[in-house]
């Protein structure tokens, strides 16, 4: 703890962090461009300019940058000085003499950095009458949008995309006033964190191209805290919706999951909200062309339900809430969990190893404190893209350490630290059937086939002293790679393993548990991440039920004739011909779903159900952490709500006994609670409906928030009354609560004076820190501690490829591989064809090139697919773009024929 | 005590005054050209709409009264979808006036909006859009703002240089 | 007098006064506007004359409300004591010298009786409302009417040395030689105040203070119930009026050229007409400004004023 002063006052303050945080931390208003908190200091746009002082006695004190300032005790400074008020003005004005005069069309306006600077510093006139330099803009791609003249050259948007998250294809040209960031030319930014510049850029350089679509002002829109479902990794969002439509997604800051930062998959992919292919109205196929309403459909429901034999098949990307309404509505017995035959072996495992294991799993942002990596079969850009963010950080940790402590100089000293860094990475392996693009960090990057993977794991672990059984078979380069990695994993202090859904192999996960537990017992805190397929899979998982085989099984032998169906497609879990038997034999199929897919052609009820942006739940990361998405709006036609709700409706129509009393969200969370263990404490993770701060709700919008009054003016001149939230602590009006809400609970990040995104410094402990009242979630999953270490020896068979036959491995696209996604047309336009990706070898087997057309058979049943060629793939081995519309092939991995 | 019966002989006077009343609607009162009566929206010297969609307006209204929807036309123009003004709440305060940075709101000295039906006092873009500049003739947003439409490209705008070519790297 | 005759006066009165107090409803609007540069109601009818008809028409059609939470048989009740005692009041008047209804020899004692009344209209609609703007108006009329009383009977009391009666008639008589307005000048002041207070007038209208509570005690009437309210205030101005004429202006005298009737009707409308005009040029005084103008400055002065004119009647 150091002692400061500041413009007379004093503070206590931490040491070894650089003014402008602390002032920042401290609650001060201080105006600054180029830095940014995950980024550190460059000091290269002199706008936190203040003034320090010798002693008591020094009344002309000096003009210094406080970002690149390091905090020392009895440091006397003053922001207020006139003098370094005049120059942070004087700054202000330089950097805005090309500004252009836009700020009506620019997307930015509202939430723009530079705009709460410019007021900060109290530049209000030009006084620079010379002519405006100007910039061609570039194309660059589907998510962002580019205005070159509005650039201050704060290089926030390389530092990001080139340091940080190490986009190769965007940089700074030109020299003196001319320079440019951009593309070399135009084209589709390649990094799967590009959307994050929309947020980086101080101003609006780059904005969202997807919100350009259906423009809104940052103070138009109603806000609500949600979670991503994008993939596994839970990451805390903000969704915006205006006139009915979801208009935006933005970090919503999580200092244990996400930090500051979303990959584009979860920043764009909301656009199914909005989607045209949205069940809007509950349907009987039975009755189609009558006008029959809601009541009328669940009197149908109620008595094919009375009449039929009922299962329950719930659904990983729904929530706890919903799967767990469900399972109550037909009983354990019949309940299942709509996970495909892989997808649930993987889940059920990543459960078991981390509930008896002794290995932590961390977070995202506890990942990054990394300092050696081995990734096992995982091509995290593609599986879990966040993660891979936490791996770069974690790869650099090692070199950075070694620039400071040879260069003495601050961590947050970016420019210095990286300058001595240069290239230098941590210890990183990287084991895949492909190559990824995280390769370009790894110490080794090796492919081979997943069994080989888990071989190599097995044979790691022993060399790290686990007592299991040698693996001969290695070559010798996969030798020297698990000596080395062993090497490199009992050097590091905080040694990650990575492994997950991605290899589509139990056996990869199970050596990964295995490594773990053997650097555990050389008490290395080492962390285990198993990534997850689905945003809710873990929490599916931790609820419990039966296979979806077993559901397929009680239909095909008569003794389940009604199915009801929660938010899942059963074509993307089965493959096509066994979902076909499947409904072929059911009698009466309900599904509650938000889009109109392949199972809702097949379906005989629709009940259309609320999006994540129009529901409460919990759901349940790849870390164990529960974390709660509240609504954002009410959907535009009372048919559609919350799939739990419907879940109650049936409830109640049936006179079901386990959903009696239950009306309200906090209603089913009270009994999950009480029924599964396991959940005990969710209740806590945003406060109750009742929940009210100086008697008031928190609202969802703005103060600003305008149109109140006209925006249903032209459907009838009479204000409908708002819509009534009996769920959340949250309204959906503008009035309530003013001040800062419960951490779980804020619907959008804004601070007076702080319009933008970097109003999350006024929320935080610290800068980079924690939320006030703590990061949101709950970890349900703690490592079981006592008892004997758990090894798994079920060494998986060598990789041997078969005559005439191909094993068919899934390959993760991060644009397609996600079922709901897809819908936004910019993902669509970045998905890949469905392909099959071959080796060289057996591609001359097969007498086939790229481009070429390749037809397998799986199960008898044709497929046909261009062909890549990668040469990297095992021989006899074939990659199949998981989940992408149009693949077919589901369950993998399994053989085709050729 | 003086002053009261001062007052009241002074209020007494005013007996021998002029009345003040217009017998509106028989005799109107003369407007003042800045009268700020019903909204209008006007158009630029080119015949374009003026309103870019900035939500100004919508965020200055004290009543809340504004309600539109931005989009962009194919000559990289922003304009309106929608733009509508539920008269039946306005106040006439002017404040979307002031906040317009494109002088595309603007309030005329009409005031005479009475309806049966107050469903009519909700006015859509077409009928608030004049054929008219209104009290800023010559004014066009896009000759001063940076944003390349079609027909203005980049530096073709007032007090802009032609665009920098990256490449070079003279002075 | 005949009892035909007698029923006639009656009648006539009735008649007269509650057409004059429908009637000062244009009269103080058209005034107003006049002395505020406008032209006040104009439309209905010659002059607006009709706005009479039309604002009658009005309160009666008008939802007669009472609140769920109000006491409802005071509340009922309360509008009708206002009316019924100023016109109670007015069966001493004497309009001319054979017309008035009760030629009473307390005829000034039953005056302060009734307009004494007044003050329970204001107290039982305020509480009855159960609404504390209505009831803080209620107090305050209530206290203002009580402190104003006391010198309004004391102003009085110098005309009454002077003539040697409570009869009104024989007061009028007895100011044939002179008015009263000259030795009463301060008595007529003071009646004149405290008569302004009594009808809770601006600049005294207090108990309504319509910028600061509403509209004061009757604040929760609606309808004919307010209309009540509203046109015994105009009979309360007009009886103050008569009062003043009558006590020192020498009632129905006059010159030969015109009736008695005329004349008295004349007068009164001479201090109707200060009514009007005090209402458009006066502000309201406070609260307690108006309380310690009236104990500090206005009794005092009215038992000045009886004394000395005690002392003189004795001495001459």
């Amino acid at each position: 703890m150091a002692t400061i002063h500041i413009d007379g006052k004093t503070y206590q303050v931490k040491e070894g962090r650089n003014l402008l945080e602390t002032c920042l931390s401290l609650g001060l208003d201080l105006p600054y461009f180029c830095w940014h908190p995950a980024l550190g200091s460059v000091g290269a746009c002199r706008q936190c300019a203040v003034k320090t002082f010798r002693d008591e006695q020094d009344t002309k004190g000096r003009l210094v940058m406080s970002c690149m300032e390091p905090v020392k005790d009895q440091l006397r400074l003053s922001i207020s000085d006139k003098e370094a008020a005049a120059f942070r003005e004087q700054v202000i004005g330089w950097l805005m003499t090309n500004h252009p005069h836009d700020c009506a069309v620019c997307d930015e306006g509202g939430s723009c950095h530079l705009q709460d600077m410019t007021v900060m510093t109290g530049h209000s006139y030009r006084n620079y009458h010379f002519s405006k330099r100007t910039h061609k803009n570039q194309y660059l791609g589907p998510f962002l949008n580019h205005e070159m003249n509005r650039c201050i050259q704060c290089y926030r948007c390389v530092r990001f995309y080139k340091d940080f998250a190490g986009g190769k294809d965007m940089d700074v040209f030109a020299a003196h006033n001319h320079v440019y960031f951009g593309r070399h030319r135009d084209g589709i930014l390649e990094s799967e964190f590009s959307g994050n510049l929309a947020e980086v850029c101080p101003t609006g350089v780059f904005t969202d191209k997807t919100l350009k679509q259906h423009y809104t002002r940052k103070w138009d829109m109603t806000y609500a805290p949600s979670v991503c479902q994008g993939c596994g990794l839970g990451c805390n969002i903000i969704a915006g919706e205006r006139y009915g439509s979801l208009r935006q997604i933005t970090t919503r800051y999580n200092g244990a999951v996400n930090g500051y930062f979303l990959c584009d998959r979860g920043r764009y992919g909301y656009e199914f909200v909005n989607s045209s292919r949205r069940i809007k109205q509950a349907a009987v196929r039975a009755l189609t062309g009558t006008d029959i309403g809601t009541a009328e459909v669940l009197q149908y429901v109620k008595d094919k339900l009375a009449s039929g034999k009922v299962i329950g098949i719930g659904s990983p990307r729904a929530s706890l809430e919903s799967n767990f309404a469900l399972q109550q509505l037909v009983g354990r017995p019949h309940f299942h969990l709509g996970m495909s035959d892989t997808e649930h072996d993987l889940t059920t495992l990543a459960l078991k190893i981390l509930r008896q294991g002794h290995v932590r799993t961390p977070s995202m942002q506890e990942a990054a404190t990394a300092d050696a990596v081995v990734i096992l079969g995982e091509d995290l850009l593609n599986t879990a893209p966040m993660m891979a963010l936490s791996v770069r950080q974690a790869v650099n940790r090692q070199p950075a350490q070694e620039a400071m402590n040879t260069t003495h100089v601050a961590n947050w000293q970016d420019a210095a630290v990286r300058e001595a860094m240069q290239d230098k990475h941590g210890p990183c392996f990287i084991l895949n059937v492909q190559p990824t693009r995280l390769d370009e960090l790894a110490t080794v990057a090796y492919q081979t086939a997943p069994e080989t993977i888990a071989r190599i794991g097995f044979a790691l672990a022993r060399a790290l002293g686990a007592p299991l059984a040698g693996i001969n078979d290695l070559t010798d380069q996969e030798q020297q790679l698990v000596t080395q990695m062993a090497a490199a994993l009992m050097n590091a202090a905080r040694p990650l393993v990575i492994a997950g859904y991605g290899s589509a192999c139990e056996g990869v996960l199970r050596a990964a548990s295995n490594i773990c537990e053997a650097l555990h017992q050389h008490a290395k805190p080492s962390m285990l991440v198993l990534t997850t397929p689905e945003c809710n899979s873990m929490g599916l998982e931790m609820l419990g039920g039966l296979r979806l085989d077993s559901a397929v099984d009680a239909v095909m032998n008569g003794e389940a004739d009604t199915v009801i169906i929660l938010e899942n497609d059963l074509y993307r879990r089965l493959d096509k011909h066994a979902a076909d038997n499947f409904f072929r034999r059911c009698k009466e199929v309900i599904l509650i779903d938000h889009l109109y897919n392949a199972t809702a052609e097949k379906a005989t009820v629709l009940l259309p159900a609320g999006t994540f942006a129009e529901s409460d739940g919990t759901m349940v990361n790849n870390e164990g952490r529960a974390q709660r998405f509240l609504q954002v709006y009410a959907p535009a036609t009372t048919a559609i709500q919350e799939s739990w709700r419907w879940l109650l409706q049936l409830g109640r129509v049936t006179n079901c006994e386990r959903l009696r009393n239950m009306e309200f969200f906090d209603d089913v969370i009270h009994a999950l609670t009480q029924q599964v263990r396991c959940f005990a404490g969710i209740e806590k993770l945003t406060p109750p409906a009742d929940f009210r701060i100086a008697g008031q709700k928190i609202p969802r919008e703005p103060h600003r928030y305008s149109g109140r009054t006209a925006m249903l003016a032209n459907i009838s001149v009479s204000e409908p009354k708002p819509p009534v939230d009996g769920d959340t602590p949250l309204s959906f009006t503008m009035e309530g609560y003013r001040g800062e809400p419960p951490s779980s609970v804020i619907p959008f990040f804004w601070w007076p004076g702080w319009n933008s995104v970097q109003s999350i410094n006024k929320f935080q402990v610290e800068i980079g820190g924690s939320l006030h009242d703590g990061d949101p979630g709950k970890r349900l999953i703690e490592p079981g501690g006592n008892g004997q270490l758990t090894f798994f020896t079920d060494v998986p068979d060598h990789f041997v490829a078969c005559a005439g036959h191909l094993q068919l491995v899934p390959l993760y696209h991060i644009y397609g591989s996600e079922e709901l996604s897809v819908h936004t047309p910019g993902i669509a336009e970045r998905m890949p064809a469905p392909y099959i990706m071959l080796s060289p070898e057996d591609a001359r087997r097969y007498q086939v090139a790229e481009q070429h057309q390749l037809q397998v058979a799986v199960d008898g049943h044709p497929y046909t697919f261009m062909v890549k060629v990668n040469p990297a793939l095992q021989r006899g081995m074939a990659g199949i773009p998981a989940g992408l519309p149009g693949t077919g092939i589901v369950n993998m991995p399994q053989m085709a024929k050729v | 005590m003086f002053s009261l019966l001062r007052s009241m002989w002074l209020v007494f006077l005013h007996m021998f005054h002029k009345r003040e009343t217009y017998q509106y609607p028989e005799h109107k009162a003369p407007i003042p050209a800045r009268w700020r009566g019903r909204i209008a929206l006007t158009r630029d010297p080119d015949g374009g709409e003026r309103c870019v969609g900035c939500y100004l307006c919508a965020a200055a209204c004290p009543v809340d009264c504004i309600s539109l929807q931005a989009t962009e036309a194919e000559d990289g123009r922003r304009y309106p979808l929608f733009f509508r003004i539920n008269f039946s709440r306005c106040i006439f305060c002017g404040f979307c006036e002031e906040a317009c940075p494109t002088y595309a709101i603007q309030l005329l000295p009409d005031f005479e909006m009475a309806e049966y039906n107050r469903q009519n006092l909700v006015y859509e873009k077409e009928d608030l859009l004049i054929n008219s500049q209104g009290k800023y003739p010559g004014y066009n947003y896009y000759r001063v703002a940076g944003m390349s439409i079609q027909g203005k490209d980049k530096g073709e705008a007032e007090h802009e240089e032609p665009p920098v070519d990256i490449k070079s790297l003279l002075p | 007098m005949s009892t035909g005759q007698y029923w006639l006066v009656i009648g006539g009165v009735l008649f007269v006064i509650l057409n004059t107090a429908a009637g000062l409803i244009w009269l103080e609007r058209r005034a107003l506007a006049l002395w505020q540069d406008r032209y006040g109601p104009n439309r209905a009818g010659p002059f607006g004359l009709f706005i009479v008809l039309a604002d009658t028409i009005k309160l009666f059609f008008k939802e007669d409300w009472i609140p769920p939470f109000a006491d409802k048989i005071v509340f009922v009740f309360a509008p009708a004591v206002v009316v019924a005692s100023v016109l109670m009041s007015f069966t001493i008047i004497p309009f001319a010298p054979n017309v008035m209804v009760a030629d009473l020899n307390i005829g000034l004692l039953f005056f302060l009786a009734m307009s004494s009344m007044g003050v329970y209209s204001i107290v039982l609609g305020g509480w009855a409302s159960n609404n504390k703007y209505a009831l803080l108006g209620a107090m305050r009329g209530a206290s203002q009417m009580i402190s104003y009383e006391v010198f309004m009977g004391l102003s009085l009391m110098g005309v009454v040395v002077l003539s040697g009666t409570f009869n009104l008639r024989e007061i009028v008589e007895a100011q044939r030689g002179g008015w009263y307005i000259l030795p009463q000048l301060i008595g007529f002041f003071i009646f004149l105040v405290a008569g302004i207070a009594e009808t809770h007038r601006l600049p005294f209208d207090i108990p309504e203070a319509e910028s600061e509570l509403v509209a004061g005690f009757h604040s929760e009437y609606s309808g004919m119930k307010f209309g009540m309210f509203f046109i015994g205030e105009y009979m309360g101005i007009t009886l103050i009026s008569s009062m003043v004429v009558t006590l020192y202006f020498g009632g129905w005298l006059g010159p030969a050229f015109l009736p008695p009737v005329i004349w008295f009707v004349l007068k009164t409308f001479v201090f109707i007409m200060l009514f009007i005009l005090l209402r458009a040029s006066m502000p309201r005084p406070r609260y307690d400004q108006l309380m310690e103008y009236g104990w500090k400055i206005l009794f005092p002065l009215s038992l000045l004023n009886l004394m000395v004119t005690a002392a003189i009647k004795l001495l001459l």
